[in-house]
């Protein structure tokens, strides 16, 4: 079985291997039945049919101009050809990696039990193969063997190295009950054995429908690209009249205007250039995502993604590191801050916790202070425990130890009221400003406190002001009391914060930012989360999460990590910022050609007509090839565009506009003029027309 | 060009910018059944209405209701209308006895007046009776322009709504639109007008002897008051042939200062209206300042082409320095004559105080250009904020995409089905003003109604077609347009202009008022600001220009290389 994951299975944008296989699916694609679902192309195709229909008359019944009509026909099969390509290099990538999942998805074979009941190591068992398997079915996985598809496993615990999967190689536990219950198919068990309940009917298993995805099979458009579909398609019926008609009123102006020109005219209106990119750039969006290893299960969670107003977070994990660290000392009167770090180094050196080693750590950089010497005495380490909430250290007549304030106090029998004002003050400060007190003693003598608090994690801050200036509101969701929550939310930058928070709470919040008319993300592992994920517009599971979390989210991230949530934003920003990019850029090009063409048209009848070349084409003939090669070209140029996406910069909507207006816009205004020229100089030099 | 040519345009402009906010508060406020200072007088009117005809005025309709009612009552006006004209013969008020109005140019007529286009195949003082002008196309001059009214409003309730099923009272919204706005300033103009010595009589003509010993039949009639609805409901029908061009209908400076301002005031108040009622007032700022841009742009135009006058003649031995001032009144000269002609083609009214067929070829593309841009300059009454409004979504669309969100306008999501609707709409303007001078540039029978051949020719065919189809009315001249082919034609280009275009657009307001209003955010694109205002003018030239740029090129373009180059037809 391979191992290679997805994420180690990155191809560069243009690989060559993908080239090849794309320039075959290209003709493929030429099929009027696949094609018609693009009206630009379609369009295109249909009168490319055309010209080529009409050079052929000319060549063999003899007509006019057999070698230019055949050039046009020739750039227009090319501009075709050239939209199809688009798409299929797009696929390409997507293919390369569902060939790899597929891999994993055969020859495996099954352990099912004859008895679904059956508990035990050693209940019977048939040897099945995996592909045979039906939701119900119980089968038993040990040591060595692959997952045969998914399920809950319902007996055992395991090792499970998912890999496969994510990428991850560091193995994770799986066990009955509970919300790391979920197995998926593919996964290798590596020691001891589970009873798995499959939950998957063959064929749609996580990484059938992983395949599916990263293959565009199910590939439907998305709402955007369908309304984008619909201007493009509309766009190419006002020219379709325009053009038509424009033969009806040469006719009146005395002259007779050749079909072949008409349909260059027609061709190097329409949209071709954001026709022939469109489903190209929505492919590539979607593989974007999984090449950050992030599966959406569906264009439209996508694009929902980049119209996000609010993004809930969990606070563990994601803004802060998850465990309290001590932050600060603070002596009582008479004792020095040095000595205060040294007993707290000392009382932590039993405390193998995340807190006790962040005090070990607090002391030796913030006071220099090392363990210390008690008289060449071996000390005795009180270890941390959980009854006593102390952990400490005896030696030489001194006992140090650091805890639970209640419990220090009740170490040294000193009644809470009895304590310093300073220790109060303390105590009620470090309260207020969200974190936990920890008493510090030794000889039965209060020594401080230690600050223990959540620690937001570096950088944070800057990518919630980055979001704010996206326009997107952060949600900080926390199981601790609102005024620990608040402290954190301000340190943290976050707009706002949903304090002790339960699932309901989570499920009303999202309820009621969309009544708001708003759309929210947020992301989720366990089976309690499931609702809020559902609800949801982009819920994003954890891979790691259970099983009901990964199917009620639109999106899984293997490598289940909470803060992707914000590029998750950002590709969904990226794909509907390209597509419109590149169809104002299409629009604007057509201004150009048509001084291109124009007057190439009229101006047999009307020389004076002339005066609109303003690009200064060598001959009428040059300059419609030269419009129609342009217009073919400018689509494979800007394919790396497509797949790599207009870059996102978080500097607001009116600023973002002026910046892509002026390139795209003002660009694609200009760009065809000197693009046309340039290819009519060359062409006029070759003597094409 | 002169300053003060400048000056008077700007005078006229200025007085319709300033009018535009308080007529729009008055109109928000009467549209959402707000009192007014004319409530106590008019609202046992408008109770008795409902009365007598049975509408609930609380209960509301559907896009589709709503729709269906402003069809029906189309379909009943243009049957009395058609009847009116036929039997005009037999009915009362016909102090010259015109005859019964042919059946093709009655249809042409009632479908004229019914769509707020007023395109006249026919010379007024010469075919109708006073009847027919005051009770058919008077009457019409009030309605077209309220249903206008009504279907702005159920646009701008869409926006002012969230998650509604309903847009508002067809019969309610044309009533009030009646009653409260057009009726009042109306009566005011009227008054004005005849200040101004416009003749308002029921006599039918004067005979007078001229100078030289010869009769002439003077026409009069009830001019002052349709002088006043026409143009405010930029209906544009005058009641004598020369339109405002004619003493009678415009007779001084004052009366065509208030000529011009009350063709733009009630569709100027119109966009502040919108931005009232949807609770973003700097929204209809910004559509005025869009409609602002293309008007002075377009007036520029006109008015330098006009000044720069015909090469040709100045070889003959004109002096060029009074530019070309052929087919325009000396009274109002070429600052108010340009004036006059933009606005009237950018508003789709179509009274016309000179003869746009007279106009330098530049000077002539530009009205054609501005009618074939879609009524947003700022359109006819109500269908201007439509018209407006389309384009919003359009631009809005391209431009959101461009941010990276699903692209809104006024916190409404535009999806597929708004696009939809919206291209169908777009798409009905190239395929009847193309569509129609495609086939009649080829038809024998169309052409020999041209007094002009080669590109000139070629103009009055796409001025037909694009007035027609543009609900606007203005004539080329040039063209003898009381025949069968043209009579028929133009009227399907105008019943395809007016409804093939409002059907779509109600739809869209029934889709729109059905979404939830998002907040807007520093990732929403900002309507109200200067780069709105640029992308939408940009978008409005960009879809115009490439639809009908060919065309163009082969009528009013060439003729205008042709001329610098000396040549004729």
């Amino acid at each position: 079985m391979s191992q290679k994951s997805l994420a180690k299975h990155k191809l560069s944008l243009f690989d060559p291997a993908i080239f090849r296989e794309a320039a075959v699916e290209a003709f493929k694609k030429l099929a009027p039945h696949k094609l018609a679902a693009n009206p630009v192309i379609f369009v295109t195709e249909v009168v490319a049919a055309l010209v080529t229909l009409l050079w052929l008359r000319s060549l063999f019944l003899g007509g006019s101009e057999p070698f230019f009509s055949g050039q046009i026909a020739l750039w227009l099969w090319f501009t075709v050809l050239f939209a199809t390509f688009a798409e299929a290099v797009a696929e390409g990538r997507g293919k390369a990696q569902a060939a790899t999942l597929r891999a994993t998805r055969s020859d495996t074979m099954a352990k099912r039990l004859r008895d679904p009941e059956a508990s035990g190591h050693s209940a019977a068992i048939d040897n099945v193969p995996a592909l045979d398997l039906r939701a119900g079915d119980t089968v038993l996985v040990e040591a060595g063997d692959i997952i045969p598809s998914d399920g809950d496993i319902v007996e055992g615990v395991a090792s499970v190295n998912e890999s496969a999967i994510t990428g991850e190689s560091a193995p994770v536990i799986r066990e009955a009950g509970g919300d790391r219950c979920a197995v998926t198919g593919g996964t290798t068990v590596l020691s001891d054995w589970i009873k798995v309940r499959i939950t998957a009917q063959p064929g749609n298993t996580f990484i059938d429908r992983m395949i599916a995805l990263v293959e565009g099979a199910e590939r439907q458009k998305t709402p955007n690209e369908l309304a984008l579909s619909v201007l493009l398609a509309g766009l190419t019926l006002i020219f379709l009249i325009a053009v038509v008609t424009l033969w009806s009123l040469g006719v009146y102006s005395g002259m007779n205007v050749s079909v072949v020109v008409l349909v260059a005219l027609l061709v190097t209106l329409i949209p071709t250039t954001i026709g022939g990119l469109l489903s190209a750039i929505g492919i590539a969006g979607m593989d974007r995502l999984v090449r950050f290893n992030v599966l959406a299960t569906s264009g439209r969670a996508v694009e929902a993604a980049g119209d996000v107003d609010t993004l809930l977070l969990d606070k563990t994990g994601t803004i802060t590191f998850g465990n309290r660290m001590a932050s600060e000392f603070i002596p009582m009167p008479g004792v020095s801050a040095a000595d205060l770090a040294e007993a707290a180094l000392a009382a932590s050196l039993g405390d193998e916790t995340p807190e006790g080693r962040s005090i070990v750590a607090l002391a030796k950089s913030e006071f220099g202070a090392r363990e210390p010497d008690f008289g060449g005495v071996a000390p005795t380490i009180v270890p941390f425990a959980a009854q006593t909430r102390l952990s400490g250290v005896d030696a030489g007549g001194r006992a140090i130890r650091k805890g639970a304030v209640e419990a220090v106090l009740r170490f040294i029998g000193l009644p809470a009221d009895s304590t310093p004002p300073d220790f109060k003050a303390g105590v009620e400060r470090i309260g207020h400003s969200g974190g936990t007190p920890l008493a510090v003693a030794d000889k039965g003598r209060l020594l401080g406190l230690i600050h223990l608090k959540d620690v937001v994690k570096p950088g944070i801050r800057e990518r919630f002001a980055a979001l704010r200036a996206m326009g997107i509101k952060t949600v900080m969701i926390t199981g601790d009391n609102p005024l620990t929550a608040a402290s954190i939310a301000t340190e943290a930058g976050v707009d706002d914060f949903l304090a002790e928070a339960t699932p309901e709470d989570k499920l009303n919040l999202i309820r009621k930012e969309q009544t708001g008319g708003r759309l929210v993300a947020m992301c989720g592992d366990g089976t309690n989360d499931a609702p809020a994920l559902a609800q949801a517009d982009v819920g994003v599971a954890m891979q790691t999460g259970t099983q009901a979390a990964r199917e009620a989210g639109n999106m899984v991230d293997l490598d289940s990590d909470p803060t992707k949530l914000i590029e998750i934003v950002e590709i969904g920003k990226q794909l509907l910022m390209t597509r419109g990019s590149l169809t104002t850029f299409s629009i604007a090009n057509d201004v150009a050609k048509y001084f291109a063409i124009l007057p190439a048209l009229f101006i047999a009848t009307y020389p004076e007509l002339g005066a609109l070349n303003v690009m200064g084409l060598s001959s009428p003939r040059s300059a419609i090839l030269s419009a129609v090669i342009f217009n073919a070209i400018i689509i494979v140029l800007l394919i790396p565009l497509a797949l790599k996406g207009v870059a996102y910069r978080p500097v607001g909507a009116a600023a973002l506009l002026r910046r892509n207006l002026l390139i795209y816009g003002l660009g694609g205004l200009i760009a065809p003029f000197i693009g046309i020229k340039a290819i009519d100089i060359v062409v006029a030099a070759l003597h094409l027309a | 060009m002169t300053l003060s040519g400048w000056l008077q345009i700007g005078l006229i402009l200025g007085l319709a910018a300033l009018t535009a906010r308080p007529l729009g508060l008055y109109m928000a406020r009467v549209f959402s059944g707000e009192r007014t200072f004319l409530t106590p007088a008019l609202s046992p009117i408008e109770r008795l209405f409902y009365r007598l005809t049975g509408v609930s005025p609380e209960r509301e309709q559907g896009w589709l209701a709503y729709t269906l009612a402003m069809l029906a009552f189309s379909a009943a006006g243009f049957a009395s209308l058609y009847a009116i004209l036929r039997l005009q013969a037999f009915l009362p008020l016909n102090p010259q006895g015109f005859d019964n109005v042919p059946p093709d140019l009655a249809f042409n007529t009632a479908i004229s007046f019914l769509t707020n286009t007023n395109w006249q195949a026919y010379g007024g003082e010469t075919t109708m009776s006073h009847f027919s002008q005051m009770a058919g196309l008077a009457v019409h001059n009030f309605l077209s322009a309220a249903t206008g009214i009504a279907l702005a409003l159920a646009v701008t309730r869409a926006f002012a709504r969230a998650s509604a099923a309903t847009l508002g009272n067809f019969w309610v919204d044309l009533t009030r639109a009646t009653l409260y706005v057009l009726l009042p300033i109306s009566l005011l103009l009227a008054i004005a007008f005849l200040a101004t010595g416009a003749p308002q009589t029921l006599a039918g003509s004067v005979e007078a002897t001229t100078l030289e010993g010869a009769k002439q039949t003077i026409a009069l009639g009830p001019m002052a008051s349709q002088e006043a609805i026409k143009q405010l409901g930029t209906n544009g029908g005058g009641f004598l042939n020369a339109n405002s061009a004619h003493p009678f209908e415009n007779p001084s400076a004052v009366a065509n200062l208030l000529q011009v301002w009350s063709m733009l005031a009630v569709s100027l108040g119109l966009l502040i209206m919108f931005g009232r009622m949807v609770g973003a007032e700097k929204q209809g700022w910004a559509f005025l300042k869009v409609v602002g841009v293309l008007l002075i742009a377009g007036v520029a135009v006109i008015y330098w082409s006009e000044s720069a006058g015909n090469p040709l003649l100045t070889q003959l031995g004109l002096d060029p320095a009074n530019g070309n001032m052929e087919g325009k009144e000396l009274r109002f000269g070429l600052a108010l004559s340009s004036l006059f002609a933009a606005v009237t083609t950018g508003l789709s009214c179509g009274a016309v105080n000179a003869m746009h067929d007279s106009l330098t070829p530049l000077g002539g593309l530009v009205p054609m250009f501005l009618i074939q841009l879609g009524e947003v300059l700022p359109g006819g009454v109500g269908s201007g904020l439509y018209g407006l409004v389309v384009f919003a979504i359009l631009s809005v669309f391209v431009a959101g995409l461009m941010v990276g969100r699903t692209p809104e306008f006024l916190g409404k999501k535009i999806e597929s089905r708004e696009i939809k609707l919206s291209m169908l709409a777009v798409l009905i303007l190239p395929l009847a003003i193309l569509g129609f001078s495609a086939v009649a540039a080829v038809l024998p029978a169309a052409l020999s109604s041209l007094a002009n051949s080669g590109p000139h020719g070629l103009s009055e065919i796409l001025y037909a077609y694009t007035s027609s189809a543009g609900n606007n009315g203005s004539a080329f001249a040039g063209l003898s347009a009381n025949t069968p082919w043209w009579n028929i034609t133009t009227a399907l280009a105008m019943a395809l202009g007016r409804f093939g275009y409002v059907v779509p657009v109600v739809a869209i307001a029934g889709s729109i008022a059905a979404k939830k209003k998002a907040m807007a955010s520093a990732g929403t694109f900002p309507t109200d600001g200067g780069l709105f205002v640029g992308l939408v003018v940009g978008v409005i030239l960009i879809v115009g220009g490439l639809q009908f740029f060919p065309a163009l090129a082969l009528g009013p373009i060439v003729e205008h290389v042709l001329m610098l180059a000396g040549k004729t037809f």
